[in-house]
C-alpha cells in the first residue's frame, strides 16, 4: 500500500463535515432528528435548526434529560443524534448512556463534540479525555473516533443507518485530511501506510501525526505501519494480531487517558496472545492538564509527531 | 423475548369490554379484584425469589391495574404496535408489580412469574425491554423514566400520533434532579400527550420522604414547572381512571396519587421496613387471605 498524500498545510474542523452530513441525511430521511443541550452553536447545528426547526430538540443545559429524551425518540422510531460537548455528554449523563441507551438497546447516536483537549485553556473541566475509557467499559455501545472530515462524514452516515447505540467523537481541533477515499468501515482498522518494523495504532487527531512520524522514521531506516483505528469498540483484533506477527512492536497514540481507551484495548489483545510484542502507550497518564492551548497540551503530554516517531524508532531498535 | 399468552390476552380483552359496558360500582369492583389478584401473585413471586420490593409493589398496583385494565391503548399480542400508548415504570424496583400486571394482561404466560429473579430469567429484579414485552425502556436507577418519556412524547408530537405517554414515578425518586430537567422540558414544550403519575406513599427506602428531603408542596412544584396537576386517592380505581382519562389542556398532566406503601396487607401498610423485606411463608398466607376478602 502506498503512502497517502497529506497536505498538513490545510486542516479542518470535523464539526463542519459532521453538520453538513447530518443535514444531508435529514433531507433524505425524516426520522433523523438532533437533540442538544444549548449547544446549537458549538455543535454546529445552526443550519440544521434553520432547515429543520421542528427536528432540533434543544432541551437546554440538561445533559441527563438530553440523553433520556434521545432514548425516548429512538425507542419511538426516530434516529436521534444527541449532540453535546463531549465532557458533559459523557460525564454528566454517563448513567443515562449506560441504562437508557446501551442497556435498553435504544439506537441513539451520541455525538461527543470537541473531545480530547480541544477546549485547551478552558481546562480539565472542559477536557474529555476520560470518555473513551468510560464508554469502552459499557456493553453494547460502539465507540467511534473519526480521523478527518471525510471519515467523519462516512461515520455519521454509517451511524444513521446502523440501528445500534453508538458514540461518535467529533473533533474540533483542526486536522489534515488523511483517509483519502477510504470510507469509514465499522469495526475495521484502516492501514493508511504499510510497514514492517513497527505498527502505530492511532485514532482521531493522532492519525495525521502518526503518518508524519512514519514518514520521518522511514528517513531513518525504520519502516512503520500506520493503522487508523477509528472504531475503538468493538476493536479490530485481527488487525492487532497481524501487526504482532508482521511487525515487531506496537505504539498506540490517542488524545485520551491511557487507562482504558485505545492503548488499553490494544494491550488487552497483545498480552493475551502467545507471543506478545513490546508496546508504548502514548496518551495522558491519569493527569489533569495544566493551562495551555490544545497544541501546547498535546506537546506537553508527548503526543507530537516527534514523540510518536521516537517511540516507534525506540521499539524498532529494541532487541526482542 | 417472552411471547404473549393468547388465552390470557383474550380474557384481558373481555375484561376491557366488560369494564367499558359496566356501571361505576361494577367497574370499581372489577379493578379492585384484579389488583388484589396481582398483589397475591406478586407476594408469591417475592416469597419464591426471596427478594423484591413488596412495599412499593403493593403501593403501585392499583395504579398499574387501572392503567393496563381500563386505560392504556395497547395490545398484549402486538407489543410493538407503533401507535400504542407508551407506559414507563420509572420506579423500576417495583418490577414485580409490573410483571404480575403484564402477565395478567397476557403479555406473557403467567407461569413465567415463577421464574422471577431466578438464574437467567427474563424477569430480572428490574425490567428489561429486550426480554419482556410491554416494557418500553429499562429502568432501575431512579430518575430515568421521565426524561425518556418526554422523548417519547416529543416523538408522538413529531409523528402527529394520538398515542399518549404514561410514566409512573416514585415519590422518593423525585429527589433525583434529572426529573426536574425533564419536567422543565415537558412544561416548556407543552407536552399534553404526557401524564406523569407520582406514587405518593411518602416513604422511601429508609425513612419518610418529608424527613429525608422534603418534597411538599409537590403539586405547586409541578405547577411551577408548567404542568396541570390532579391529586387523587391512589387506591380509588375510579378516581384514578378519571384522572388518567380526563380531558387535557395544552400542558402535561401530573397525577399525584396518594398511596399507602404496603397497601392491602395490614401488617405492611405504611411501615418503612417493608420497603424490601421478604415476607415469610406464613405471612404470605395471612396476606393472601386479607387480599381475598
Amino acid at each position: 500500500m502506498s503512502a497517502p498524500v497529506t497536505s498538513p498545510s490545510e486542516t479542518f474542523d470535523c464539526r463542519v463535515a459532521f453538520a453538513e452530513e447530518l443535514s444531508a441525511l435529514a433531507r433524505e430521511d425524516e426520522r433523523i432528528v438532533a437533540v442538544c443541550n444549548d449547544s446549537v452553536g458549538s455543535s454546529n447545528l445552526v443550519k440544521f435548526q434553520q432547515e429543520f426547526p421542528d427536528r432540533l430538540i434543544n432541551v437546554g443545559i440538561a445533559e441527563q434529560d438530553m440523553v433520556g429524551v434521545g432514548a425516548g425518540l429512538a425507542l419511538s422510531g426516530y434516529i436521534p443524534f444527541v449532540c453535546g460537548a463531549s465532557p458533559f455528554l459523557t460525564g454528566r449523563a454517563l448513567e443515562q448512556i449506560k441504562a437508557d441507551v446501551a442497556y435498553s438497546q435504544s439506537p441513539v447516536v451520541l455525538c461527543g463534540m470537541s473531545p480530547g483537549m480541544a477546549y485547551g485553556e478552558l481546562g480539565p473541566t472542559h477536557h474529555s479525555i476520560e470518555d473513551l475509557s468510560w464508554l469502552r467499559a459499557i456493553a453494547g455501545l460502539d465507540v467511534v473516533v473519526p480521523a478527518d472530515p471525510a471519515e467523519t462524514r462516512s461515520a455519521v452516515r454509517w451511524a444513521a443507518h446502523a440501528n445500534r447505540p453508538a458514540f461518535l467523537r467529533v473533533g474540533r481541533f483542526k486536522v489534515p485530511a488523511v483517509t483519502g477515499d477510504r470510507p469509514f468501515t465499522f469495526g475495521a482498522a484502516t492501514t493508511l501506510r504499510d510497514g514492517t518494523d513497527v505498527t502505530v495504532v492511532a485514532a482521531g487527531t493522532m492519525v495525521s501525526r502518526a503518518l508524519e512520524a512514519a514518514e520521518e522514521a522511514a528517513e531513518q531506516g525504520v519502516s512503520v505501519r500506520v493503522l487508523n483505528m477509528s472504531t475503538i469498540a468493538p476493536l479490530d483484533e485481527d488487525a492487532i494480531r497481524r501487526a504482532m506477527t508482521e511487525t515487531r512492536g506496537i505504539v498506540t497514540a490517542e488524545e485520551a487517558t491511557t487507562t482504558g481507551g485505545l492503548g488499553a484495548a490494544v494491550a488487552a489483545v497483545v498480552v493475551t496472545e502467545r507471543a506478545p510484542v513490546p508496546m508504548r502507550l502514548l496518551g495522558i497518564h491519569r493527569e489533569f492538564a495544566p493551562t495551555g492551548t490544545t497544541a501546547f497540551l498535546l506537546e506537553h503530554f508527548g503526543l507530537t509527531t516527534g514523540d510518536i516517531r521516537q517511540a516507534a524508532i525506540g521499539l524498532a531498535r529494541t532487541d526482542a | 423475548m417472552l411471547v404473549a399468552d393468547p388465552g390470557t390476552a383474550a380474557d384481558w380483552r373481555r375484561f376491557r369490554q366488560e369494564f367499558t359496558d359496566a356501571g361505576p360500582e361494577r367497574r370499581r369492583e372489577m379493578l379492585r379484584e384484579r389488583a388484589n389478584q396481582s398483589r397475591t401473585a406478586d407476594l408469591h413471586m417475592i416469597g419464591r425469589a426471596g427478594l423484591g420490593h413488596v412495599g412499593g409493589d403493593m403501593s403501585v398496583l392499583d395504579i398499574l391495574t387501572t392503567l393496563f385494565f381500563s386505560v392504556l391503548r395497547v395490545d398484549p399480542e402486538k407489543p410493538e404496535w407503533a401507535d400504542r400508548d407508551r407506559f414507563v415504570l420509572s420506579k423500576g424496583h417495583t418490577a414485580g408489580a409490573l410483571y404480575a400486571t403484564l402477565a395478567a394482561a397476557g403479555f406473557f404466560p403467567t407461569a413465567e412469574l415463577d421464574t422471577f429473579a431466578g438464574p437467567l430469567s427474563a424477569l430480572n429484579g428490574h425490567p428489561n425491554r429486550v426480554k419482556v414485552p410491554g416494557v418500553e425502556t429499562n429502568t432501575g436507577p431512579l430518575g430515568h423514566g421521565l426524561p425518556v418519556s418526554v422523548g417519547m412524547a416529543v416523538a408522538g408530537r413529531l409523528s402527529a400520533s394520538a398515542r399518549h405517554v404514561y410514566v409512573v414515578l416514585g415519590d422518593g425518586e423525585l429527589q433525583e434532579g434529572s426529573n426536574w430537567e425533564a419536567a422543565m422540558t415537558a412544561g416548556h414544550r407543552r407536552l399534553s400527550n404526557l401524564t406523569a403519575i407520582v406514587d405518593r406513599n411518602r416513604l422511601q427506602q429508609g425513612a419518610r420522604t418529608e424527613e429525608t428531603n422534603t418534597l411538599d408542596p409537590l403539586d405547586d412544584k409541578f405547577r411551577a414547572f408548567g404542568w396541570d396537576v390532579l391529586e387523587v386517592d391512589g387506591h380509588d380505581h375510579l378516581a384514578l381512571h378519571e384522572a388518567f382519562t380526563a380531558p387535557r389542556g395544552d400542558r402535561p398532566t401530573c397525577v399525584i396519587a396518594n398511596t399507602i406503601k404496603g397497601r392491602g396487607v395490614s401488617f405492611m401498610e405504611d411501615r418503612v421496613e417493608w420497603h424490601h423485606k421478604v415476607p415469610s411463608a406464613e405471612q404470605i398466607v395471612t396476606a393472601s387471605a386479607e387480599l381475598a376478602r
